[in-house]
């Protein structure tokens, strides 16, 4: 019997199990396929700290969101329309989630007494009535899997392990998504044992098939193209993005890249990526502790690198001290901070956006740095390409900040082309640059460019420029120390106004506002730029006036930022902390901003900003 | 960024006899002097200083190593030991309290054409720093760390510092510090440093003879430097310098020597038949074949770390010279040795290279 085919916009599916149960994989495979098909898509992975939790509890639950539609979208989508659930704790952790009317496939096959007693279900919810408002599809996915491959040298163990790649045929039937993209990476995956890799495939067929032939489907969907810009896409999450972004600059800079870092969740995939591309002359240093990954991206940089460090909050903290000296230096240096949950060790694997002022404020003395923000997983290229573009241009400390939603989310990525990636060439000084009141020529490494007040870079090999520099305070152009009061006070003005100055070398904030008549302004940053614009979209929808506007220079702020904001009634700022960029607006141009917060581990949902903003501009 | 694989005419000649520490520095045209290594900035460490003989005999070792004077590097931490740089005409950075083992390590990696000095002070190196320390020894990179043992927290005005001896009394510790002290050179060793070395700033030849030692050295070294505070920790190494007491308890080690001290060689060093380590006898007690000959090249570092146990707290029985120079792949060679492996297998320009890279995987073209 042919199955009724049905079209939809968009949908939002949840792979839930338990992290032994491959559900990233899952996740990742079925978020090629959606690219593959055309859809535009966007994804939430959700995973435990615990590397492997005890199997089957509710710490161990790991999950991946995918949403994906006919048009273009902003978000991985406020709650899931399909949950699949591969066992009970999987259900429970994620059921709370779902909207009535949801509907949810279960693995039966874990619903024993034992696995709903080790998460506190007293009775099994797929009889007790307690999931009536949802359509429940009951899958016996491991015991088919294992059936489906019974002709295989597979112990049961390997055979129930395949039952993932069950699920993503089932589901890549469900959503009519093309499948060779599966198979080739399975061929790929276990290449080195080919037995594997058939099996994988045949779970992943019969999966498929089981959706084909089972009365328990009736209906398959469709969720047609979007309509996207010309032009080849690849998927790519936030970190994939910021090493190839790093990659970029060094291309287009001509200088070898040089990677700092010391491992730390959800930064190390940085250091993973980089250091795959070791034929781009990228050095990647696993340091033994982030203050010497910091030190000897510095080392590097004084002598002629693109030198990077990579890291989270926790080791942003211990690299403080090094960048005020990057900053006495003026030498560049790019810090990432793929930021998550603390205080302290926090939720290593949760996203927040809390170390805003700790990035602008966090050195001793008057320690000014860039700061600037992706606002989504394929941004992270452009955002890093432009964090070493000021780092090298104004021979300053960058901190870029990132965060574990960006890290790990993906989206699309129109590819760009490389040669209309920014031009990062860099001169070296090669001569000396002033003249002594005796007509000699010296060397003056603190003498700066007028425009851009940066101090020439002048790397040790080159001939008649040996001087020293260091952390202690230097006159102003010969660059000796220095304890003179008034040459502190202009030294320290200079370093501010160096910083201040790449105002000027940054695009404006815009606003988007379509009828130019909105009264409430929604200002952003970072990674709440999706959950941002589709609230706003769908106020509109409703015609509901909202202007929206993102930063992605927080250091410094973009020229017009004081005119944005005081052009609006008011302007409501959310964030993923409790107010920090709200208190720095407050401050700099005494605009009573009203501040939204949030800090569950979680980004915003569209639904929640969408009801909260509402409610600013009825009160306007 | 200069490269070494430019490096103008006056690189040395592939073949020729330059150390493998120095192969990739470009070689100097003349012969530069002490003078040439000698900046126009007032020294400012206290008259008397120990610090003023170690600036000066590495001033006047610096032409020796042949190579181009702007690419010699000295990095330096935080302390009095640590103001070096400003007054050697090289390249230099004076940093922050600790890290420059770090900093010296990223510069290294990424500039084989030069050559890397480190200058650190016990609280430099031990303390704040010791982390970095102990990491750049076992990595063995191309740096080359000169550690001012002055056994006290010179710049910030006479604390105790990592080296000081138990029950000293010092500005924070009035009653007698209760800090078992490090012998830096046991530090060097247990983390299997692949040259390791100490001298005193008063022997200017010996001095000398330790850093030219170092300077050939390929992968990192640790040279410790007794250097007396004048101010805060006078005469600390008396005894290695007063005639009365210089000769029984300085050893002298020379590589492929047997251990022998005293002023008519009237102590030798043998195998402590009661423990894991040597000990000191008189001469005359045992047969010559039971008297150690210094070797340099012992691959287990257990050797020279029972050689750093024979002196004490006490300075009795402080051997100076070379304990161990071994060599072994150095981290910079490894690194650069594994991204000139994956250069050499590309054959189209880096963006092209990049273009590729982005295309990579699984892509989608939209018309
Ligand atoms: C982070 C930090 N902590 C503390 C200090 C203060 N400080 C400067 S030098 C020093 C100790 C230096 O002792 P040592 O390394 O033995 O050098 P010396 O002055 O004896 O040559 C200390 C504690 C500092 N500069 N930075
Ligand atoms: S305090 Fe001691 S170490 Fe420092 S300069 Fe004076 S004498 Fe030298
Ligand atoms: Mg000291």
């Amino acid at each position: 019997m042919a199955k009724q085919v049905r079209q939809l916009d968009r949908v939002v599916i949840r792979f839930a199990g338990d992290s032994g149960d491959g559900m990233q994989l899952t996740g990742d495979r079925f978020t090629s396929e959606t690219a593959q098909l055309g859809n535009d898509l966007s994804t939430l992975p959700n995973f435990p700290a615990e590397i492997r939790a005890p199997a089957g509890t509710l710490p161990g639950v790991s999950s991946f969101q995918v949403h994906f539609a006919n048009f273009d979208i902003l978000t991985p989508g406020d709650a899931p329309d399909v949950l699949v659930a591969m066992n009970p704790a999987a259900l429970k952790a994620n059921i709370g989630d779902l909207p009535s009317g949801a509907t949810v496939i279960v693995n039966t096959d874990e619903f024993t007494k034992r696995n709903l007693a080790k998460v506190g279900y007293d009775s099994d919810p797929l009889t007790d009535g307690s999931l009536a408002d949802y359509t429940v599809a009951p899958v016996a996915l491991t015991s088919m899997t294992v059936a489906a491959l019974q002709d295989f040298d597979l112990s049961k163990k390997e055979a129930e392990r395949a039952k993932n790649m069950f699920a993503l045929g089932l589901l890549s039937w469900m959503y009519s998504r093309p499948t060779e993209s599966t198979i080739r990476f399975l061929e790929r995956k276990f290449a080195a044992r080919p037995e594997l890799a058939q099996a994988n495939i045949a779970a992943f067929k019969a999966g498929w098939n089981f959706g084909e032939t089972t009365e328990s489907f009736a209906v398959r969907y469709e969720v047609k193209p979007a309509k996207m810009a010309p032009g080849t896409y690849r998927n790519i999450t936030g970190n994939v993005a910021l090493s190839y972004g790093l990659l970029a600059a060094s291309v287009r800079s001509g200088l070898p890249l040089f990677l700092g870092a010391y491992p730390i969740t959800p930064a190390s995939d940085v250091l993973h990526e980089l250091s795959k591309h070791k034929k781009f002359g990228v050095t990647t240093f696993q340091a033994e502790d982030e203050i010497a990954a910091v030190g000897a991206a510095l080392g590097a940089s004084y002598g002629g690198a693109l030198g990077v460090t990579t890291t989270s909050g926790p080791g942003v903290a211990l690299k403080a001290e090094t960048i005020g000296l990057a900053v006495a230096l003026e030498l560049p240096l790019v810090i990432c901070d793929i930021q998550r949950a603390g205080p302290s060790t926090g939720m290593p694997t949760k996203t927040e956006q809390a170390d805003l002022m700790l990035a602008l404020f966090g050195r001793h003395g008057e320690a000014p740095a860039a700061v600037i923000a992706p606002q989504s997983p394929a941004d992270c290229f452009y955002a890093a390409l432009e964090a070493c573009r000021i780092a090298l241009k104004y021979r300053t400390p960058v901190v870029l900040l990132s965060d574990g939603y960006l890290a790990n989310g993906s989206e699309p990525w129109l590819l760009p082309e490389i040669d209309e990636l920014p031009d990062l060439r860099v001169e070296f000084a090669t001569e000396p640059n002033h003249e002594l009141p005796d007509g000699r020529r010296v060397f003056w490494p603190y003498k700066r460019d007028p425009q851009t007040l940066a101090r020439p870079w002048a790397v040790p090999g080159t001939p008649g420029l040996e001087h020293r520099i260091g952390g202690l305070e230097k006159a102003d152009g010969s660059g000796e120390i220095s304890y003179d009061p008034a040459n502190h006070d202009k030294m320290v003005r200079l370093r501010a106004a160096r910083i201040e100055g790449i105002a000027q070398d940054i695009p404006p904030l815009t606003v988007d506002d379509p009828d130019n008549d909105a009264e409430v302004l929604v200002l952003g940053w970072g990674s709440t730029y999706g959950p941002i614009g589709a609230a706003c979209r769908q106020l509109r929808a409703r015609g509901v006036k909202i202007a929206q506007a993102h930063l992605r220079h927080l250091s410094p702020l973009p020229a017009n930022t004081g005119e944005v904001l005081r052009s609006y009634q008011r302007v409501v700022v959310p964030e993923m902390n409790l107010g920090q960029l709200s208190t720095l607006l407050r401050a700099r141009f005494l605009v009573d901003v009203i501040s939204y917060n949030q800090v569950r581990g979680l980004p915003f949902t569209a639904a929640e900003l969408e009801s909260a903003l509402e409610e600013v501009v009825k009160n306007a | 960024m200069p490269r070494p694989d430019a490096a103008p005419s006056g690189a040395p000649a592939p073949g020729a006899t330059v150390p493998r520490s120095l192969q990739l520095v470009p070689k100097a045209e003349g012969r530069l002097t002490a003078k040439d290594f000698k900046s126009d900035q007032e020294v400012r460490w206290c008259p008397g200083c120990g610090d003023y003989a170690i600036l000066a005999a590495v001033q006047s070792f610096l032409p020796e190593l042949g190579v181009r004077r702007e690419n010699i590097v000295f990095i330096s931490g935080i302390g009095c030991s640590s103001r070096f740089p400003y007054y050697v005409e090289t390249y230099g950075m004076h940093s922050i309290h600790g890290r420059a083992p770090a900093i010296a390590t990223g510069l290294a990696v990424a500039r084989p054409d030069l050559s890397v000095w480190v200058v650190t002070g016990d609280g430099d190196a031990l303390s704040i720093g010791g982390n970095h320390l102990i990491h750049a020894l076992r990595r063995n990179v191309n740096v080359k760390i000169l550690l001012f043992n002055n056994r006290i927290y010179g710049l910030t005005k006479g604390q105790y510092s990592p080296t000081s001896e138990l029950g000293k009394i010092t500005k924070s510790t009035p009653v007698g510090s209760a800090d078992w002290p490090f012998n830096p050179i046991s530090l060097a060793l247990g983390a299997e440093a692949s040259f390791v070395a100490r001298t005193i700033d008063s022997d200017r030849k010996h001095l000398i003879s330790v850093l030219r030692a170092a300077a050939h050295h390929p992968g990192s070294a640790l040279v410790e430097i007794y250097q007396n505070c004048n101010i805060f920790n006078d005469g600390a190494f008396d005894v290695l310098k007063d005639p009365s007491s210089r000769d029984s308890s300085l050893i002298r080690l020379e590589h492929g020597q047997p251990v022998v001290f005293g002023a008519n060689q009237e102590y030798a060093v043998v195998r402590d038949p009661a423990g894991f380590g040597l000990r000191v006898v008189d001469t005359a007690s045992v047969p010559a074949s039971e008297i150690i000959t210094h070797d340099v090249t012992v691959p287990d570092p257990a050797y020279a770390f029972a050689l750093s146990r024979l002196s004490g707290e006490d300075l009795s029985h402080t051997p100076i010279g070379v304990f161990r120079a071994v060599d072994r792949p150095t981290y910079d060679e490894l690194v650069r040795g594994q991204v000139t492996t994956a250069q050499a297998k590309v054959t189209q320009g880096a963006e092209a290279e990049l273009a590729s890279l982005l295309h990579s995987g699984d892509t989608w073209t939209i018309l």
